[in-house]
C-alpha cells in the first residue's frame, strides 16, 4: 500500500467506498502524519481519539452501505468554526478554554456527509492576518522553504494552519473562512487550492465572526476536484444565517473537466499594480495563454474603483470588528481579569485577552464607528463598495464570464519579515482578493507555477455571483495546464 | 484627519480596552497611520450612490414568533468565568 497520507481526497473517497482501505487505515496515518508534524504548529487542538470514533462510524456505514459523500475522509478544522464539546478559540487568548456546546452549520454537514475531525488548525486571531503570525497558538511554519534555505516561512493567512496541514499531507483538505483573502492568500503561498464561494453560499452560523458582510466559509485542498467535493457538503441553505441563500447546491465535481471553449474571461488592467514582480506578471500572461489555448476568448476590461477597494476594507471591516468583539467582555465565557467594578473589569479583560493586531482594528472601528465620524468613514466606505461592485456587475453584463487576475502580489515571506513594519505593509498582501469580498463574489485561488526561489505562486479567478461551477471548471484548466510541483524534502518529521 | 492623544484615550475607553499612558504615543501612530491610508476615500465622487448593505439583494426572512428553543441555562452558562445557580457573576453594579 502506497502511503495513505499522499492520496488525493477524490482517490480516498473512492479506495473507501471500493474497501481498498478503511476508513480507520486512513485516519491513523493522518493521525501519525499530524503527530510527526507538530513543528509547524499547525494545530491547537489534535482530536485524535475522537477522529478514531468517528472512523469506525465511518468503517460501519461504508460496511453496510449507508456512507456519505464524505465518509472516512480525515479532515482539519479551522479554529474558527465551533466544534461541540472540542476546544474553540479564534487563535486568541481571550476564548482561551471556550468549548462550545453546539457545533457550527458548516462542520455538522461534513460530520452528516461523513468525515472525520482531525483538530482544530491554528490561524491568526480572530482571523485577522495575513501570515498567521498574530495567532496567540504561535505562528505556523509553512512546509515550503526557499530553495537552499531554511529559513522559516509563512503559510499565509488567516486560515495559515489550513493551509499547511493540507499542503503537507496532515489532512486531505480543510475548512476556511475568508474575509479579505484568507483562503486564497494561503492557498496561493502553499500551492493549495482554495475557493471562497459567494456571499451566503455557506452559512456563518457558528463561525466566530469578524466582519459580518465580509466573511464567508470555504474549503482549501490539494486540487480542484477535492476542493470542489468539499465545497458541495460545506454548502447550503441554513435557517440560522439570515444572510444564507436558498437555492440549490450543484454537485460541483461535474464541474471539473468541463470544456471552457467560448467562455470570456476578463483581465482588468487595474490588477497591474506598482512594484509588483515581474515573476507574478510573467505568471498571469501565462495563466491567459493556457486559458486561451483551452478556446476561451481573452478581453481586457477596467474595475476602476480596485484602488478604493483595500482602504475601504480597512473601514468596513474593522467597523464590524468592533462590534462583533464587543461580547467578549469577561462575562459569558473565556477568559475574565478582575477589575474594581465592571467597567474597569471588561477593560482589564479585553485588554489582557486581545493581541496587538486585534485591538489595533478595534480601536480603528471604534472610532469610525463613534459620533461625528459615521458619515465620512463608514457610511462612504459603503457607498464606495456599491461602486466596486458596479465595476464587476458591469463586467459580467459586457458578457465577461470571469476575471483572471494573480492571487497575490508577490510569493510567501519570512516568519517576522513583515511583523515590525508598518501594518499597512502587511495589508498589501490582500490587494487582490479583497475586491473580491467586498462585492460578495466568488474567487478560487489555483497553484500556477513557482517563484525564482521555488516558492509557489497562484492565479485567481472571480467568477459571477453562484458560478462557483464555472470557477471549477476554468481553475481545472488552469491546475492541468500548470507544471506539477512537489514540496520540498520532508523536513518537518 | 488625524488623532490626538485625547481622542485615543476617549476610542480606547469606547472600545473598553484599558490602555497605559506608555501605549498611547504608539497607539497614536498606528491609528494616525490606518487614518492616513484610508485618506484618498474623501475624494471619491459617491454623490447619488446608495449604501451596500446586502451583498445580495434579498429581503431579510422573519422566522414565527414562537419559542422553539430554551431549557438549557446550563449550557448558556457552562463557559462563564463565574456563575452561580445559572446566572452570570459580574462585579457590583447597582449600590
Amino acid at each position: 500500500m502506497t502511503d495513505l497520507t499522499h492520496m488525493t481526497l477524490a482517490e480516498a473517497r473512492d479506495a473507501l467506498v471500493a474497501k481498498k482501505i478503511s476508513a480507520r487505515e486512513l485516519t491513523s496515518a493522518h493521525i501519525g502524519a499530524v503527530e510527526a508534524a507538530r513543528a509547524l504548529n499547525a494545530f491547537i487542538v489534535e482530536t485524535p481519539e475522537q477522529a478514531l470514533a468517528m472512523a469506525d462510524a465511518a468503517d460501519q456505514r461504508l460496511g453496510n452501505g449507508t456512507h456519505g459523500p464524505l465518509e472516512g475522509i480525515p479532515l482539519g478544522i479551522k479554529d474558527l468554526y465551533c466544534t461541540k464539546d472540542v476546544q474553540t478559540t479564534a487563535g486568541s487568548h481571550i476564548l482561551e478554554g471556550f468549548v462550545p456546546t453546539y457545533e457550527s452549520t458548516v462542520t455538522s454537514q461534513l460530520w452528516r456527509d461523513g468525515a472525520v475531525m482531525l483538530g482544530k488548525l491554528n490561524l491568526d486571531e480572530f482571523a485577522m492576518g495575513s501570515s498567521n503570525e498574530t495567532s496567540h497558538f504561535g505562528a505556523v511554519k509553512s512546509p515550503w522553504r526557499r530553495a537552499g534555505s531554511n529559513a522559516a516561512l509563512v503559510p499565509g493567512g488567516s486560515s495559515g494552519g489550513s493551509a499547511a496541514a493540507v499542503a503537507a499531507h496532515l489532512c486531505l483538505g480543510a475548512t476556511a473562512t475568508d474575509t479579505g483573502g484568507s483562503i486564497r492568500q494561503p492557498a496561493a503561498f502553499t500551492g493549495t487550492v482554495g475557493i471562497k464561494p459567494t456571499y451566503g453560499r455557506c452559512s456563518r452560523w457558528g463561525i466566530v465572526a469578524f466582519a459580518s458582510s465580509l466573511d464567508q466559509a470555504g474549503p482549501i485542498a490539494r486540487n480542484v476536484r477535492d476542493s470542489a467535493i468539499l465545497m458541495r457538503s460545506m454548502a447550503g441553505f441554513d435557517p440560522k444565517d439570515s444572510t444564507s441563500v436558498d437555492r440549490p447546491v450543484p454537485n460541483y465535481e461535474e464541474a471539473i473537466g468541463q470544456s471552457i471553449k467560448g467562455k470570456t474571461i476578463g483581465i482588468p488592467k487595474e490588477y497591474r499594480v506598482d512594484g509588483m514582480s515581474p515573476e507574478i506578471e510573467a505568471l498571469w500572461q501565462q495563466g491567459i495563454a493556457w486559458l486561451r489555448d483551452a478556446g476561451a476568448k481573452i478581453v481586457d476590461i477596467s474595475l476602476p474603483n480596485t484602488r478604493h477597494a483595500l482602504p475601504a476594507y480597512y473601514i468596513v471591516a474593522p467597523a464590524e470588528a468592533s462590534s462583533n468583539l464587543a461580547r467578549y467582555d469577561g462575562v459569558r465565557y473565556g477568559l475574565r481579569e478582575q477589575g474594581r467594578d465592571i467597567v474597569e473589569m471588561y477593560e482589564k479583560t479585553r485588554a489582557a485577552g486581545f493581541g496587538k493586531e486585534v485591538r489595533r482594528r478595534i480601536m480603528i472601528g471604534t472610532y469610525v464607528l463613534s459620533a461625528g465620524y459615521y458619515d465620512a468613514y463608514y457610511l462612504r466606505a459603503q457607498k464606495i463598495r456599491t461602486l466596486i461592485k458596479r465595476d464587476f456587475e458591469n463586467a459580467y453584463a459586457a458578457g465577461v464570464d470571469a476575471i483572471l487576475t494573480p492571487a497575490t502580489p508577490s510569493a510567501a515571506f519570512g516568519i517576522g519579515e513583515k511583523v515590525s513594519a508598518d501594518p499597512i505593509e502587511m495589508y498589501l498582501n490582500d490587494v487582490f482578493t479583497v475586491t473580491v469580498n467586498m462585492a460578495g463574489l466568488p474567487g478560487i485561488a489555483v497553484p500556477a507555477g513557482l517563484s525564482s526561489e521555488g516558492l509557489p505562486l497562484g492565479l485567481q479567478l472571480i467568477g459571477r455571483p453562484f458560478d462557483e461551477e464555472g470557477l471549477f471548471s476554468m481553475a481545472s484548466v488552469i491546475e492541468q495546464s500548470a507544471p506539477k510541483t512537489s514540496l520540498p524534502q520532508n523536513w518537518w518529521a | 484627519m488625524s488623532v490626538d492623544q485625547a481622542t485615543v484615550r476617549k476610542i480606547a475607553h469606547l472600545a473598553r480596552i484599558a490602555v497605559s499612558e506608555a501605549e498611547i504615543p504608539h497607539l497614536q501612530n498606528e491609528l494616525n497611520s490606518m487614518l492616513h491610508f484610508v485618506e484618498a476615500l474623501a475624494s471619491v465622487d459617491v454623490e447619488g450612490v446608495e449604501p451596500m448593505t446586502s451583498v445580495m439583494p434579498m429581503a431579510l426572512r422573519i422566522r414565527a414568533d414562537v419559542v422553539n428553543d430554551g431549557e438549557m441555562a446550563a449550557l448558556v452558562t457552562r463557559n462563564a468565568p463565574q456563575s452561580e445557580d445559572h446566572f452570570f457573576l459580574v462585579p457590583k453594579v447597582v449600590e
